[in-house]
């Protein structure tokens, strides 16, 4: 079950804040211009918690969880 | 008489008249409850550029639940290499129109827009006075939408955008349009070439649709070819043909030319030596790499530099970027500084390196396929001009112009 989601993104609600890569850096890293690259698959159970603490932490509440073959 | 997308009296006649258009056509047919089966088995697939199959969006708009669908004919063509929507809608239109009527009845849509790029104004012209030789039943539930000249006006969502609030902007998805479009209903947006094949598929069936292939492809297409060749023009093809046949259709080349590009700003630079025996049909290219986008072929003449061409293309892209999105805004920039400098050979240390990673950095990480376009465009060319961008940038020297920088 929870093997099965991943996180998704709002990429015009993004402003680049960066909260996200430093509760989840398991699975996000940032461009050059400080904007997420999400690593593409299932989030791995033991990283769910923190992901969900960058869901409700991101400032323009641009991610979410989501079934894992959805698009983007 | 032949039976074709661009069949009929000569363009320079201008927009073939409705009671021509039906006496070389017949008059539209009823609603067919097969006519999706039907599209299925033609393989048609939609062209304005990602080729997605037909049947497939039309069966998930028909089958949504919440509200009476709408119909988007979409005749933005923002692309700056392609004339095939504007023309064909200033020669044809009735057929656009009989294809945007099929799809509204087949869907259960009760209303029409017609999206036309403000600028393609014969082709506005031309579909204006097509309306108003329709059946006023007709007339009642179709309407005329300029679209803002703009890259991105065409894109679907921007489409949706722009009808439902007048800002020609990508929204992100999900909803996508066939969920929730015009006024919250679920909305079919389908290009105008794709509505056209539909108004012939309809009246000749779909075995018919599949015998204008060549080889194995199945029907035909627009294509706009320019660059080396006498002038742009466009022309209906059998899908399957090499590219070869269709630059010499289009009248030959005029000089030598290293590469082709394929499919738009959208597509790909290929080599010539490839690209001439690549056929010209959604499906293969789509299984060999490429992408036939919307139809666009422009072979670069001789003289004319890869590196140059490229860096203008994504200059233009950067530009045209809606930016809303951090990646495509800031990266496209990056990229679009960084290329210019190289072409111009006034490249900074590191600048190569940059565009190279940068290039693999892009795809999906917008709300629409601006910023995958330009990354695959620039990933193409630095794959066939690797050469020539090495050259510009350790040597500060073009090759192709035989320019160099001045000492410094």
């Amino acid at each position: 079950m929870s093997d099965r989601v991943a996180l998704g993104i709002d990429r015009i609600k993004c402003d680049g804040h960066g909260v996200c890569a430093d509760l989840v850096p398991e699975i996000i890293e940032l461009d050059d211009w400080g904007y997420p690259i999400i690593r593409a698959g299932a989030i791995p159970a033991s990283v769910l918690p923190h992901a969900r603490r960058a869901i409700s932490g991101c400032p323009t509440l641009a991610l979410r969880l989501q079934a894992l073959n959805a698009r983007r | 008489m032949s039976i074709a997308l661009l069949a009929g009296p000569p363009p320079a006649q201008g927009m073939e008249r409705r009671a021509e258009h039906q006496h070389r056509l017949g008059a539209l047919p009823l609603r067919q409850p097969s006519l999706i089966d039907s599209i299925e088995r033609s393989g048609l697939r939609g062209k304005g550029g990602a080729g997605f199959p037909v049947a497939t969006k039309w069966r998930s708009v028909a089958s949504q639940r919440a509200g009476t669908p709408v119909v988007l004919a979409n005749g933005g063509e923002g692309e700056p290499l392609s004339r095939k929507d504007r023309m064909l809608m200033e020669q044809r239109p009735h057929l656009v129109i009989d294809g945007a009527v099929l799809a509204a009845d087949t869907v259960g849509a009760d209303e029409i827009v017609l999206y036309v790029g403000a600028d393609h104004t014969g082709a506005i012209q031309a579909m204006l006075r097509a309306l108003s030789e329709r059946p006023a039943t007709e007339r009642a539930r179709l309407r005329l939408v300029s679209a803002p000249v703009r890259y991105v006006s065409g894109e679907e969502t921007a489409a949706v955008h722009f009808i439902n609030a007048g800002i020609a902007l990508p929204t992100s998805i999900p909803p996508r349009p066939f969920e929730r479009g015009i006024d919250g209903r679920p909305t079919l947006v389908q290009n105008v070439e794709t509505l056209a094949h539909v108004a012939l598929i309809a009246r000749f069936g779909d075995e018919w649709f599949r015998s204008l292939g060549a080889g194995t492809a199945s029907g035909s297409t627009l294509v706009t070819v320019g660059g080396a060749v006498p002038q742009t023009v466009l022309i209906e093809i059998p899908q399957g043909l090499a590219l070869s046949e269709a630059v010499n259709a289009a009248g030959g080349i005029t000089s030598d030319s290293d590469a082709v590009l394929l499919g738009g700003y959208f597509g790909g630079w290929v080599e010539s030596t490839t690209a001439w025996g690549l056929p010209l049909d959604a499906d293969s290219l789509r299984q060999l790499g490429y992408s036939l986008g919307c139809g666009v072929i422009a072979v670069l003449p001789s003289g004319r530099c890869g590196v140059v061409e490229t860096a203008r293309i994504l200059a233009y892209l950067a530009h045209e970027s809606a930016r809303q999105c951090g990646p495509c805004t800031f990266g496209l920039r990056a990229i679009s500084a960084a290329a210019g400098r190289v072409a111009g050979l006034t490249a900074t240390h590191g600048d190569l390196e940059h565009i190279q990673r940068w290039a693999g950095l892009l795809k999906g990480r917008g709300a629409c396929r601006h910023p995958d376009g330009a990354a695959g465009l620039l990933a193409s060319a630095l794959r066939v001009f690797a050469d020539e961008f090495m050259i510009h940038y350790d040597h500060r020297r073009c090759s192709i112009t035989n320019v160099a920088a001045a000492a410094s």
